[in-house]
């Protein structure tokens, strides 16, 4: 068995709008071993989203260019067909719980008939098996069996959260990707999900992809992250290292812009904004925000590997 | 010591939920609930409180956007609670909100000449030079410059953090006494949030504003805020300076709220949170006694669940509305 659960070469999905062509994931690399967690964590519009929907799948229409290797458990997902990939692996070995999706639960349906039609319709289910097994799920993440029968106003936001996750676990997949899982809820119901989650990854041994704009959140879960920005991870690093010594000067500038309620600490921020992805510059993408950009970085940064696994995209890493 | 700027007593603000065919009443909603605090003169304070809690309500009854029903608000030594509408206009002048979404509060068809310009139209600013030296200031204020490049642009054609920032402008050009900020950078990005709540700061001290930052936050309020209120179901229930809250809190909530609160540190991942359980009351109907009773982990039975507690002071400047700290 392979090592890394999750390991994505060089993924690309540009996508044509009328101004012209969007480079929302623009060569991207990382791994996931088996168990853990990635924590993806960028700006709004560095392209988050779009890698988790790239790795699942599930492409904007007018997607120009999709290449590149995601090797899943060893298996290259990008050759598979759709037919193949629908029944195999989307939903089924890996989950995708959307941001906000706690606002796309049906509104005339109860819980548990939202939650029993999939495994009736995929899985074959007699209904009695079904809402026995819904109705464990949500005993598994703090719901009593009793709110099967409500619909889903009659719930909170944190609870209507909740049922979303248990209902990506149904079919018991390896791999869970999550955007922006608490970006709506209060700070103590956000607390809540995330003991959940912790409870998820250790129980079930479940691998995870959390991608989220919230650096302090971020590392309630994380035990690798990945830093994006505009388009780019431009730190790849361990968790251990990343919160006290990130490498990217972005990295390094998006975390001397966090506040933190123990620690006094000098805030700061960075001037300017992200490039568009319309037409990102030729080189290093930071340059133009960077504090010690210099000539090297109007060509394009090579990913440096630091101790093997982890790498930075910078040029002031690149020796020799 | 001079006398404060704005003080509130008791301020209540209920709404009332009529339902079915002859809009019966169903009750009220308690949304403010007896609220005392004072602002002083160019002084930053912070109201923090989860969703639903009323610290929205609390910032719009303040300003008289909502008619308060109970209570008093006394600003600059007058009391203002019930003036009628057209005898606010000078109160209007001296307030200014910034609120939420940056984007929602603009007019999408004005630029930001037009923008900044209005206010100054119908509070009667006549001169057009007058009205152009004062939008250069403001702009310059929130450092929207060069200005000659914003000054022609509408909204969508700026970024979230300069379309806050001409919305502070908008909020400062009548030269206002009292900013209240509603989450002004809850829809920023992390980097850009530091740079609005600097430039806040700055103007804070630079001319004297008095601002109540209104937050779900608490981690952002140490860098701006001299006191912090925490709110709980329309109540205030622990007020102290943000150090003193940050380094000893007392109200069971205040303790639950900074527990769950995560800095950047790749431990957190190896511990669970303890988080109080059930949700804040309905406050149509809300619990007696205490309204953080149900989910306390401290409640003291017979008492907690059966009288609202006072405000304690507990240590010069630190208040507690909890029964733990009866020490009668």
């Amino acid at each position: 068995m392979e090592k890394e659960h999750l390991n994505v070469k060089n993924l690309l999905m540009y996508y044509r709008t009328r101004k012209g062509e969007v480079r929302a994931v623009d060569n991207v690399s990382f791994f996931l071993p088996r168990g853990e967690t990635v924590a993806v964590i960028g700006e709004s519009g560095c392209g988050k989203s779009s890698l988790a929907r790239s790795i699942i799948r599930l492409l904007p229409r007018n997607v120009s260019i999709y290449k590149g290797i995601v090797l899943f458990n060893g298996l290259n997902l990008m050759e598979l067909d759709e037919e193949s990939f629908m029944k195999k692996i989307r939903w089924i070995k890996i989950t995708y719980v959307p941001q906000a999706a706690l606002n796309s639960l049906n509104p005339v349906l109860r819980i548990g008939d939202q939650m029993i039609e999939p495994m009736i319709l995929h899985q074959k289910m007699q209904k009695d098996d079904a809402l026995h097994k819904a109705a464990n799920a949500l005993r598994n993440i703090g719901i009593s069996k009793e709110f099967i029968k409500s619909y889903p106003f009659e719930l909170s936001g944190g609870m209507r959260q909740r049922v979303i996750i248990a209902m990506s676990l149904l079919t018991n997949p390896e791999l869970m990707i999550l955007d922006e899982p608490t970006s709506s809820l209060d700070v103590l119901t956000q607390a809540n999900i995330m003991n959940i989650l912790k409870n998820i990854k250790k129980d079930l041994k479940l691998s995870m992809i959390f991608i989220t704009h919230d650096v302090s959140l971020s590392s309630e879960l994380a035990d690798k992250v990945a830093v994006m920005y505009a388009g780019q991870i431009v730190e790849f690093n361990d968790a251990d290292i990343i919160y006290h010594e990130p490498r990217h000067p972005y990295s390094q500038k998006l975390m001397e812009s966090v506040p933190t309620l123990r620690t006094d600490k000098k805030l700061s921020f960075i001037p300017g904004s992200p490039p568009s992805l319309l037409s990102p510059p030729e080189g290093c993408r930071f340059a133009e925000r960077c504090p010690y950009a210099h000539e090297r970085c109007s060509r394009d940064p090579p990913l440096v590997y630091i101790d093997k696994e982890f790498y930075v995209k910078c040029w002031l890493y690149e020796r020799g | 010591m001079s006398t404060p700027l704005l003080r509130t007593e008791r301020l209540k603000k209920y709404f009332e939920v009529k339902r079915g065919f002859i809009r019966r009443s169903k009750g009220y909603v308690r949304a403010v609930d007896g609220v005392s605090l004072t602002l002083n003169r160019g002084e930053a304070i912070s109201i923090v409180g989860e969703s639903g809690c009323g610290k929205t309500t609390l910032g719009k009854t303040i300003l008289r956007l909502y008619e308060p029903i109970g209570g008093k608000i006394i600003f600059n030594n007058k009391d203002i609670t019930y003036l009628r509408w057209k005898d606010l206009k000078w109160y209007r002048r001296e307030t200014g909100l910034i609120q939420q979404d940056p984007f929602g509060a603009l007019p999408s068809f004005m630029t930001t000449k037009g923008i900044l310009q209005e206010p100054l139209i119908i509070n009667g600013v006549k001169d057009k030079k007058e009205r152009m030296e004062k939008i250069y200031r403001s702009l310059e204020q929130v450092r929207l410059t060069p200005i000659e490049d914003f000054i022609g642009k509408y909204p969508h054609m700026l970024s979230g953090g300069q379309q806050q920032r001409l919305v502070i402008a908008r909020s400062i050009i009548l030269e206002p006494k009292l900013i209240i900020a509603d989450e002004p950078v809850s829809m920023l990005d992390a980097s850009v949030r530091v740079e609005i709540l600097k430039l806040l700061q700055n103007l804070q001290r630079d001319y004297k504003l008095s601002i109540i930052y209104i937050t779900h936050d608490l981690s952002t309020t140490r860098y701006f805020s001299e006191m912090i209120y925490i709110m709980y179901a329309g109540h205030i229930v622990e007020g102290a300076s943000t150090k003193e809250i940050l380094k000893s809190p007392m109200h069971p909530y205040t303790k639950a709220l900074l527990n769950v609160i995560p800095d950047p540190d790749p431990s957190n991942r190896l511990k669970v949170r303890e988080v109080p359980a059930g949700e804040p009351p309905n406050l149509l109907s809300p619990p007696s006694g205490c309204r953080f009773n149900p989910r306390c982990i401290n409640i003291i039975k017979g008492v907690c669940d059966s009288k609202e507690p006072p405000m304690f002071e507990v240590d010069k400047d630190h208040y507690v509305k909890c029964w733990l700290y009866d020490h009668t």
